[in-house]
C-alpha cells in the first residue's frame, strides 16, 4: 500500500489520543455517533476529557465511565428518549461541568473552528440565558450602517475528530449513505491534531462513489489521520441506510441507566469486553 | 361525524397557527403539533413545507410515523438552521416551563450550575425564538409549566427581544402575547373548559376576556383527514387523553 494508507484499529486510535484532550465527536443525538470509538475510550484509561457534540449516547457513556471533566453540547438527547440519563445523573451530581449553546450558535462555532477564525457572529443566543451560563461570552458590533449587536460565537476548538460514515476508503476519504451529513465535515475540518473516521465498511477508492453522487463523498483524506472498519459500530445509534436505531437496545440501556445494580450487569454483559465481544452480545 | 375529542381540538388549534403563513417551513414538536402542520398543509395552508420528522421534506403531507414516500427536498438539520436564520419558518415548540412575557425553558429545572433536573439542553430555542416566529404547544396545562420566572431562559419572550411570538396551545385553551407589555393572554378556551380551570392550573395572573370564547371544533373534513389518513392510529389521544 501506499503512503496514504491511513487503516488503524480501534485500539490504535484510542491508543493515540491523551487524557486531558478535547474531543470533538460527530453525528447528533442519537444518530451515526461513532460508538465503537466510545466504547474503546470507555475501556482505556483515558481520564478529564473535554467532549463537543451535539450529544446523544456517546455523551451519556463517556459520563458513565468518569471519562469526562467538561461537556460543550446544545443537547445531550436520545431523540426516540428525550434525556439521556447518564449526562442528566452527572449534571445532577456535579461530576460535569457544562457549557451550553443554542444548536446553531454551536453550528457556527463549529464554522468557525474549521475556517481557523476566533469567532462568527450570529443572532442565535442574544437575550437567553445561555449569555448568563457563558459569562465569556460576548457581543460584537457590526462595523457597517447597520450596527447591529451580535453575539460573537467562539471558534469551538478541538483537538481531536471523531466521526462514522457509512463509507471510506484506505486514504481516509468518506462518504455518507443517509439523508443528513449532520456536521461531520466541519468537525473532522475543525480538529487541529488528529481526525479519525470509522466506517461501516471500507472500499476500494475506484467503488467509493458506486452508485452514488460526488456530494456525499463528505470527507476528504486532506483532513484525515486514520480510517477504522467497524461494521454495526454506531450501534445503537442510526446509520441509515445501513441499519436503523436499535431501539429495543436503546430502552434497555436507558433503564438499566436508571439502576446502579442494573447497569452494573448490562456493563458485564455488553461493555466489559471488546468491540467484537460487543458486537456479539448485541447480535 | 362523532364529535372531535379535546386531542381532535388541539390539533385544530395547532393547525390554526400556520394559518396565513404561506410557503415557509412548518416545524412542530409533539404529536398534536405534527398533525396540526400537516392538517393545515392538507386544508387552508398548502404552501407549507412539511417533513417525514426526519430530515426528508415530503411532497405531500403524510400519515404520522409513515415513510416519506415522494420526497420535494432533503433538510439536513445545517440547512434547518439556515431557515431558522433566515426566518423561513414558522417553529411549534414544547416548554417545561413558560412565564408571562412567553420566556421558555427546556434546560433544566432548579440551579442551572447544579440542577435538580437536567432536561434537554437549549437546543435550538435561543435561535428559533430571537429568528423565526414561534408558537408553543404544551399537552398538559398545569402550574408546574406556566410559572412567574422560568428557572433558565432557553427560549425568549417578548421581553427579551423574541422575533414574533404566535400562540400558545394547551390541552385547555389558545393563548398569544398581546396582554399588558406583551404578556399572555387567554384568546379561547376549548368546547367543556372553563376559563376558571386555565386560571387555576396558571401559576401567573392571566388576563381574561369578560365573555371568553370558545375554540373552534374541527370541520367534518378535518376529522376525516385526521382519523382517517393523518393518524388512523389515534396517537393523539395519548398525548391529550379524553
Amino acid at each position: 500500500m501506499s503512503t496514504t494508507d491511513k487503516v488503524m484499529s480501534i485500539d490504535e486510535v484510542v491508543g493515540s489520543l491523551e487524557s486531558g484532550m478535547t474531543i470533538g465527536i460527530g453525528g447528533w443525538g442519537s444518530r451515526r455517533k461513532p460508538m465503537a470509538f466510545v466504547r474503546a475510550i470507555c475501556r482505556s484509561s483515558l481520564t478529564d476529557l473535554r467532549v463537543v457534540s451535539y450529544g446523544g449516547p456517546d455523551v451519556g457513556l463517556l459520563c458513565a465511565y468518569g471519562k469526562v471533566r467538561s461537556v460543550t453540547a446544545p443537547f445531550v438527547t436520545m431523540d426516540s428518549i428525550a434525556l439521556e440519563p447518564h449526562f442528566r445523573a452527572a449534571r445532577q451530581n456535579g461530576s460535569i461541568t457544562f457549557t451550553e449553546y443554542d444548536e446553531g450558535m454551536f453550528m457556527f462555532g463549529l464554522y468557525a473552528a474549521a475556517h481557523r477564525l476566533p469567532f462568527l457572529p450570529t443572532r442565535a443566543g442574544l437575550g437567553s440565558d445561555v449569555m448568563r451560563v457563558n459569562p465569556d461570552l460576548r457581543t460584537v458590533r457590526s462595523p457597517y450602517d447597520d450596527g447591529e449587536e451580535l453575539v460573537a460565537m467562539p471558534a469551538l476548538n478541538m483537538d481531536v475528530a471523531l466521526v462514522h460514515m457509512n463509507r471510506a476508503d484506505r486514504r481516509g476519504n468518506a462518504r455518507y449513505l443517509g439523508p443528513d451529513p449532520y456536521l461531520d465535515d466541519l468537525f473532522v475540518k475543525a480538529a487541529t491534531a488528529a481526525s479519525y473516521v470509522s466506517c461501516e465498511r471500507l472500499v476500494d477508492t475506484a467503488d467509493l462513489l458506486a452508485d452514488g453522487h460526488v456530494q456525499s463523498l463528505l470527507i476528504s483524506r486532506v483532513h484525515v489521520t486514520g480510517v477504522t472498519e467497524t461494521p454495526n459500530g454506531a450501534h445503537f445509534t442510526t446509520c441509515e441506510p445501513d441499519h436503523g436505531r436499535d431501539e429495543a437496545f436503546q430502552r434497555e440501556y436507558a433503564k438499566a441507566a436508571a439502576d446502579p445494580a442494573a447497569w452494573e450487569a448490562f456493563r458485564r454483559r455488553y461493555l466489559d469486553g471488546d468491540e467484537k465481544a460487543y458486537q456479539e452480545a448485541v447480535r | 361525524m362523532t364529535e372531535a375529542t379535546r386531542a381532535e381540538i388541539c390539533v385544530t388549534a395547532c393547525a390554526e397557527a400556520w394559518r396565513g403563513d404561506g410557503e415557509i417551513l412548518a416545524a412542530a414538536m409533539g404529536t398534536c403539533s405534527v398533525l396540526g402542520a400537516r392538517l393545515a398543509r392538507l386544508t387552508f395552508e398548502p404552501g407549507l413545507l412539511t417533513t417525514d420528522g426526519g430530515a426528508l421534506l415530503t411532497a405531500e403531507a403524510i400519515p404520522l410515523g409513515a415513510e416519506a414516500g415522494a420526497i420535494e427536498g432533503g433538510l439536513p438539520f445545517r440547512d434547518h438552521l439556515w431557515l431558522v436564520a433566515a426566518g423561513r419558518r414558522h417553529v411549534m415548540m414544547g416548554a417545561s416551563q413558560i412565564d408571562p412575557h412567553g420566556n421558555t425553558n427546556i434546560s433544566a429545572i432548579g440551579d442551572w450550575e447544579r440542577p435538580k433536573s437536567q432536561l434537554l439542553g437549549a437546543r435550538g430555542a435561543p435561535g428559533n425564538t430571537r429568528c423565526n416566529p414561534t408558537s408553543y404547544w404544551i399537552p398538559r396545562h398545569s402550574t408546574r409549566v406556566f410559572v412567574e420566572r422560568v428557572d433558565f431562559v432557553s427560549g425568549v419572550g417578548t421581553d427579551r427581544g423574541a422575533f414574533d411570538l404566535r400562540r400558545v396551545v394547551t390541552d385547555l385553551g389558545v393563548f398569544d402575547f398581546a396582554g399588558p407589555g406583551g404578556t399572555l393572554r387567554l384568546v379561547s378556551v376549548h368546547p367543556g373548559v372553563t376559563a376558571d380551570q386555565v386560571l387555576a392550573a396558571t401559576g401567573f395572573d392571566l388576563p381574561v376576556p369578560g365573555d371568553v370564547p370558545t375554540t373552534r371544533t374541527p370541520t367534518d373534513e378535518e376529522l376525516r383527514l385526521l382519523r382517517g389518513f393523518l393518524d388512523p392510529k389515534a396517537l393523539r389521544d395519548r398525548e391529550v387523553p379524553t
